[in-house]
């Protein structure tokens, strides 16, 4: 193990460490826990109370071995039923980087669970029984990682031990994932033959895969560049808050406070308020440390104008020269998420984008997808729990919006059922703006 | 020159920042539970950098078991001066005065804090109550939503959370419904403890290593004093120990260690393999769904 304690907990207060997030997606059989317990275990995150309880659960079960799900499974129907049924956060740290693991599911309401984790991920890990190949989940964990945009996939081929480590049967697989990921857009397909058990691969390279000449995966997760895939080149800040301090040493301090969405913002820059459309200037870009000469995503900053404009939350600041669309018709994949209802064509919500809420209803269901064979039924009346559709919504007042795949701040948006006050959609705005 | 890459630390103090402005902007009543130990420290400084230079647009609120360390209660009075916010106090004794709660057997008030703080929520209108607490403590915790739905009972239910996608948080609620907000949801313990070294963060000394009296009680080491005073046969020792966690001064044990400065805590924290409740907390160890249950009934 590389990690060496020292090293962590000064990089941790240096600076030095920067944040992952990846999302695992997989199933009971595919080794995914038992992975993830390796990687917490061997980089010294389980600690030694938690692995005795789960040992003794697993020996009151009368289990062979210790069963590491246990880790995560943490709520009383799960541990019942033997069962995942929600995404768990899980956290560990090497000297170059943090992770934040979500593990979702691969059986009860996968799509809804792996839309969740993959949202927010760098890395979508996927994870396939060197037995079985590239099966239907295999496919389906893909297209829901692409579809949520996740900028790299690492396809862990696993279980390598029981194939007797053997070249052909990784390469087989890495060549069926290939043509079948070639239909999809993934920016940056990684294979890695590992074995979660045996440890082979995971954060030491394998002396059983001579043939291999690829990182481990801990390694390769730790090396990955991630900060390219943030999106620099457009400025969209969506105002959250409007600081205006009611005391007398800071009585005309007006600051926009807010998220960098996307884009490096610089005091002195020509900006423009939407949806006003007036033009001024960056003033400053204040901190609680004081001000900053940029900001960029993810920073959380206060913005002062140079201009006294009257802007509120849910406005949208960028560059005269780089504006979003501002879109009252949205096009848009939804994966609806809610047991209870369904989306049907001519029903209202409420719309959060960004930090702006309005009212949308349902226009059209262009089709809804089968997420294992990406066939797309045309037919399609209504789209239910765990199914992706492509809707066309008429929002109440103009978002402002890119397409989700150049800017998921900008592209994505939750929809929201106004008499029970559930989350009931995640939302990707399409490509091609219609008329607004 | 800078890469545009933001460590770790800062990103998720961003994320922090980012949920106390949107809780804010959106929900009527916030209110920020604050106990005087690291997590509701850490919490409310964030909330000071968010709103700056304004001050905090919102109250803090103190549930009381009436069993604090003394230093405790010091640090939260220099917070509430320094910060210039309002402080409600919810006390656990007047509540068992009053009748609406019963003293456990056991002598922990960490189960009947819970009607008392609903019962201070809903007496205040408060719709979105802040809470420190992370996923990495606790498995049931690692479970919940950031901005996670109560019932007008105040109740978590597990197989019944909102979605959360992106960072697009939903705090909408109905009247008599709140929201419990875990802006720290994503930290770790080694996480809070870089953090409070890196802005060298105002907290209670007992976090400190200092020579203590103690008494070993099954393993865990209790400062000898008012709250836990030597029972008959037990005898003391003088050790260096330090607080992992403040909880109730009855209830909370220290661990050996040499960390006097925070730099040193830091270290320790790193390398250290036991998870700070089951170190440090009587009352954590009763089942394996402990926190579960608690939850449910509207626990912080």
């Amino acid at each position: 193990m590389s990690t060496t304690i020292e090293n962590t907990a000064e990089a941790m207060t240096d600076g030095s460490v920067d944040l992952l997030r990846f999302a695992t997606a997989g199933s009971v059989d595919d080794g995914k826990s038992t992975l993830i317990g390796r990687l917490l275990f061997d980089s010294k995150t389980i600690f030694e109370d938690q692995l005795d309880s789960v040992e003794q659960v697993s020996q009151d079960r009368g289990n062979d071995y210790t069963d590491l799900a246990l880790l995560t499974d943490g709520l009383r129907a799960e541990r019942e039923q033997g069962i995942t049924i929600d995404v768990a956060y899980r956290y560990f740290a090497t000297p170059k980087r943090k992770f934040i693991i979500a593990d979702t599911p691969g059986h009860i309401q996968y799509t809804r669970n792996m839309v969740t984790g993959a949202s927010t991920a760098d890395v979508a890990l996927i994870l396939v029984d060197a037995r079985k190949g590239v099966i239907e989940q295999s496919r389906r964990h893909t297209f829901l990682a692409t579809l949520l945009g996740v900028p790299h996939i690492v396809v862990c081929v696993n279980k390598m031990d029981l194939v007797d480590y053997a070249e052909d049967v990784f390469e087989n697989i890495r060549k069926d994932f290939t043509e079948f990921a070639s239909r999809l857009r993934v920016p940056d397909l990684t294979f890695i033959p590992i074995s979660a058990l045996e440890g082979d691969n995971v954060v030491n390279r394998s002396e059983n895969t001579p043939w291999y000449d690829g990182p481990a995966l801990l390694s390769h997760l730790e090396r990955l560049h991630v900060a390219s895939d943030r999106n620099l080149m457009d400025v969209r800040f969506p105002v959250q808050y409007v600081i205006r301090p009611q005391s007398h040493d800071a009585r005309d301090y007006r600051g926009y406070a807010g998220t960098v969405a996307s884009g490096v913002m610089k005091p002195g820059d020509k900006v423009v308020a939407l949806p006003a459309g007036l033009e001024t200037t960056i003033e400053a870009i204040d901190t609680a440390d004081g001000p900053v000469e940029e900001a960029y995503p993810p920073m959380a900053v206060t913005v002062r104008l140079a201009d006294e404009i009257d802007i509120s939350r849910g406005d949208m600041i960028a560059r005269p020269n780089n504006t979003p669309a501002a879109l009252q018709n949205i096009d848009a994949q939804i994966c609806w998420m809610d047991s209870d209802s369904a989306l049907v064509k001519g029903k209202k919500y409420a719309i959060k984008h960004t930090t702006r809420w309005a009212r949308a209803m349902v226009k059209d269901i262009n089709y809804r997808v089968d997420v294992n064979t990406l066939h797309r039924d045309e037919e399609a009346t209504e789209i239910k729990l765990n199914e992706i559709g492509r809707i066309q919504l008429r929002v109440t007042q103009p978002l402002f919006v890119d397409p989700y795949q150049q800017n998921p701040q900008t592209g994505s948006f939750i929809l929201v059922d106004e008499s029970t006050n559930k989350t009931v959609a995640a939302g990707m705005i399409g490509g091609l703006p219609h008329s607004s | 020159m800078t890469s545009h890459v933001l460590s770790q630390l800062r990103s998720l103090e961003a994320e922090s920042i980012h949920i106390i402005r949107e809780v804010v902007a959106e929900m009527q009543r916030p209110v920020l539970l604050f106990s005087g130990g690291k997590d509701s420290i850490v919490m409310l400084h964030m909330a000071a950098k968010a709103f700056a230079p304004a001050r905090i647009p919102f109250p803090i609120m103190h549930v009381d078991t009436g069993l604090n360390f003394p230093t405790v209660l010091a640090c939260r009075d220099r917070w509430v001066e320094n910060l210039g916010i309002q402080l409600v106090v919810a006390s656990v004794q007047d509540a068992i005065d009053r009748g609406l709660v019963q003293e456990e057997p056991n002598g922990s008030r960490n189960r009947i804090q819970t009607p008392v703080l609903l019962e201070a929520i809903e007496k205040n209108g408060f719709d979105a109550a802040f809470g420190g607490g992370r996923r990495d403590e606790e498995k049931a915790r690692a479970k919940e939503r950031v901005f996670s739905f109560r019932d007008d009972f105040g109740q978590w239910d597990p197989k019944n959370q909102r979605p959360e996608i992106w960072s697009l948080y939903n705090g909408r609620v109905h009247q008599g419904e709140s929201i419990r907000v875990f802006p720290l949801s994503n930290w770790t313990e080694l996480d809070i403890w870089s953090y409070i070294a890196a802005e060298e963060i105002d907290i209670p000394d007992l976090y400190l290593a200092q020579e203590r009296e103690v008494v070993n009680r099954d393993g865990m080491l209790f400062a000898v004093n008012e709250f836990t005073p030597l029972k008959e046969g037990e005898t003391s020792e003088t050790r260096s120990v330090r607080y992992r966690t403040v909880g109730d001064a009855n209830l909370t044990a220290a661990v050996e260690s040499d960390a006097t400065t925070l730099q040193a805590i830091v270290e320790e924290t790193a390398a250290v393999r036991v998870t700070e409740r089951g170190a440090t907390r009587g009352d954590d160890k009763v089942s394996e769904a402990a926190m579960e249950d608690r939850k449910r009934e509207g626990y912080f």
